[in-house]
């Protein structure tokens, strides 16, 4: 009996490591999967389809005509800027390690990819695949900062801005949170880059207009978006694409992928219904810039909860999405009075803050989730979401407003009231987005 | 002869064409235009907010066509444009001094 016990004792503590060292790949005796790699290489093209030209098209949209070429151009640019900084350093700044500093900030070690090989494996995945799929959300989370500043900004700073923005923000945001910092020691929950990448970028966008200041006209004399039908090609691609962001950050080709999956189509679904029935009922007709706008809340909302809620919490994020996203929308254009452009706080940031919050709750099994981490509570588990919110913010915040003045000292901000009125297209890119001869 | 150009609703186009042409009218210009009457354009909302939009589409047709016909011609644009709701549009004429029909060289009426 005694033996037999003790055998079953063991048995327990051999299982119990195995399944710290699965949930903890930088400790695992690490074996290359094939499935993984496969996926998390489709997921890189899949992630890098949602900027170019996914939200390219989906910002185009939504601008006056004569600007709808200087949108796709800050996407597409800030989309090469990215990858080159990405390289350079701040692939090393969020994902190697740290030395003594660690808790904040990562070292040099792998700048320029430093003694990565093909050999070098960060999981089941080649780090090569790591380190691109990675570098697709260093792409987006810049290029959603756009649509704060369309129509009036100078394309020198927005070249300035990415490239200080990535590294004295995003880089340290996402090593707090996925590369070992102290949000990840906490026990944070982030699946996907509700923090990482929609805290960062819609608390940024909200600071950076404020900064840059409104558009001529705001609010009464604005143009209405020149092509919803261009933003709904962008919405449809953006959705597509967030299979890779999501389920793609299971980084395995698991189930766990597939319930992220999952609950990112549903929470998208249930968010689109959501705003365009509230349209419905207020002003008498559901639009489409409104649904797809529903779609985007939707799913920045789930991100962080891909991984971790099950399909009850996606129908609740998504509600909760479609309907707080909206109210902010309007609070931030008619009560702050702050010109965001594109709503990139109401709806990434907002979103990202909704799914942050409600993973604590709706990744308890009592609510069908997957379950919380060992020894966690819904209210712990709260205090460590708040504050990974509250620092990231803050930080965003300060360190934007700071970048913003450092880029007027330099290249300045603002384009002059006439290439304003032009139109950037044409003053700041000689080039017109339609010829209508 | 009359220039008769009237600024009427997109989607009335088609009934306009068709009554003109029963009264023996056998040209037209249409061009698609931008403009706005009394009401100063409309309001969309997107995403919550409410643009106005000063422009309103319309449609403007051109015809120029014999003295006799002008008063059959206004009252055949004016019957098929009509719905009854604000901004259905507006009927102008003017004197046409000269008429050239460029393949035959034929002039005035005979060039309609
Ligand atoms: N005075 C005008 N001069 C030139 N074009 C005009 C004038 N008034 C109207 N139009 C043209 O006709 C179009 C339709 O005008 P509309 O029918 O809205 O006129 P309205 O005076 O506002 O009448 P309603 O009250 O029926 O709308 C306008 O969009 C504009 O293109
Ligand atoms: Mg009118």
């Amino acid at each position: 009996m005694k033996i037999k016990s003790r055998s079953i004792w063991s048995w327990g503590l051999t299982s119990f490591l195995l399944f710290f060292i699965a949930i903890n790949p930088a400790h695992a005796e690490s074996k290359l999967s094939a499935g993984d790699t496969a996926w998390i290489l489709t997921s890189t093209a899949l992630v890098l389809f949602m900027t170019l030209p996914g939200l390219a098209l989906f910002y185009g949209g939504l601008v006056r005509s004569r600007n709808v070429l200087s949108v796709l151009m800050h996407c597409f640019a800030i989309a090469c800027l990215a990858s080159v900084a990405w390289l350079v350093v701040v692939y090393s700044l969020a994902f190697s390690d740290g030395g003594g500093l660690n808790s904040y900030i990562g070292g040099l070690s792998k700048a320029f990819l430093t003694g990565v090989t093909t050999e070098s494996l960060s999981g089941s995945i080649p780090e090569t695949v790591f380190f691109m799929f990675q570098m697709t959300f260093a792409i987006i989370t810049p290029a959603l900062i756009v649509g704060a500043f369309p129509e009036r900004i100078k394309f020198s700073a927005v070249l300035l801005f990415s490239m200080l923005w990535l590294v004295v923000v995003y880089a340290p945001a996402c090593h707090w949170v996925w590369g070992g910092g102290w949000l990840s020691d906490l026990g944070v929950m982030d699946f996907a880059g509700g923090i990482v990448v929609h805290v960062t970028a819609g608390v940024s966008a909200l600071v950076l207009a404020v900064v840059l200041g409104r558009r001529r006209g705001f609010p009464s004399d604005i143009r209405p978006p020149h092509n919803p039908g261009m933003t709904v090609a962008g919405a449809c691609m953006l959705w597509v694409g967030w299979f890779g962001f999501n389920a793609g950050s299971a980084l395995a080709a698991d189930g766990n992928a597939g319930m992220a999956m999952v609950v990112t189509h549903i929470s998208a679904a249930v968010a689109s219904l959501t705003w365009a029935f509230i349209e419905w009922i207020k002003f008498g007709k559901p639009s489409v810039v409104g649904i797809v706008t529903g779609t985007i809340a939707g799913l920045a909302s789930i991100t962080p909860a891909s991984g971790f809620v099950g399909p009850i919490g996606a129908v609740v994020i998504g509600v909760v999405a479609g309907v707080v996203c909206q109210w902010f929308a309007t609070w931030i254009r008619t009560t702050c009075k702050i010109d965001d452009s594109l709503d990139v706080f109401a709806v990434h940031g907002v979103g990202g803050i909704i799914g942050t919050l409600l993973v604590a709750v709706f990744a308890s099994e009592s609510f069908g989730g997957l379950g919380l981490a060992e020894g966690a509570t819904i209210g712990s588990q709260m205090l460590v979401q708040i504050t990974g919110i509250v620092t990231v913010a803050i930080l965003s915040g300060i360190a934007t407003w700071i970048i913003a003045k450092i880029v007027l000292g330099f290249t300045g901000l603002r384009v002059s009231e006439e290439e304003e009125i032009d139109g950037l297209d044409i003053s700041a890119h000689g080039e017109r987005g339609y010829d209508l001869s | 002869m009359k220039m008769i150009v009237a600024v009427i609703q997109p989607h009335r186009q088609d009934d306009v064409r068709s009554a003109l042409n029963s009264i023996g009218v056998h040209g037209m210009t249409v061009t698609e235009v931008q403009g706005y009457g009394r009401q100063g354009g409309h309001k969309e909302i997107y995403r919550g907010a409410e643009y106005d939009v000063h422009f309103v589409p319309k449609t403007k047709i051109e015809i120029v066509v014999s003295d006799k016909l002008e008063t059959d011609a206004v009252e055949a644009i004016a019957t098929a444009s009509k719905t009854g709701k604000i901004g259905d549009g507006k009927i102008f004429v003017y004197d046409a001094s000269r008429a050239l029909r460029i393949r035959t060289g034929e002039e005035g009426e005979d060039a309609l």
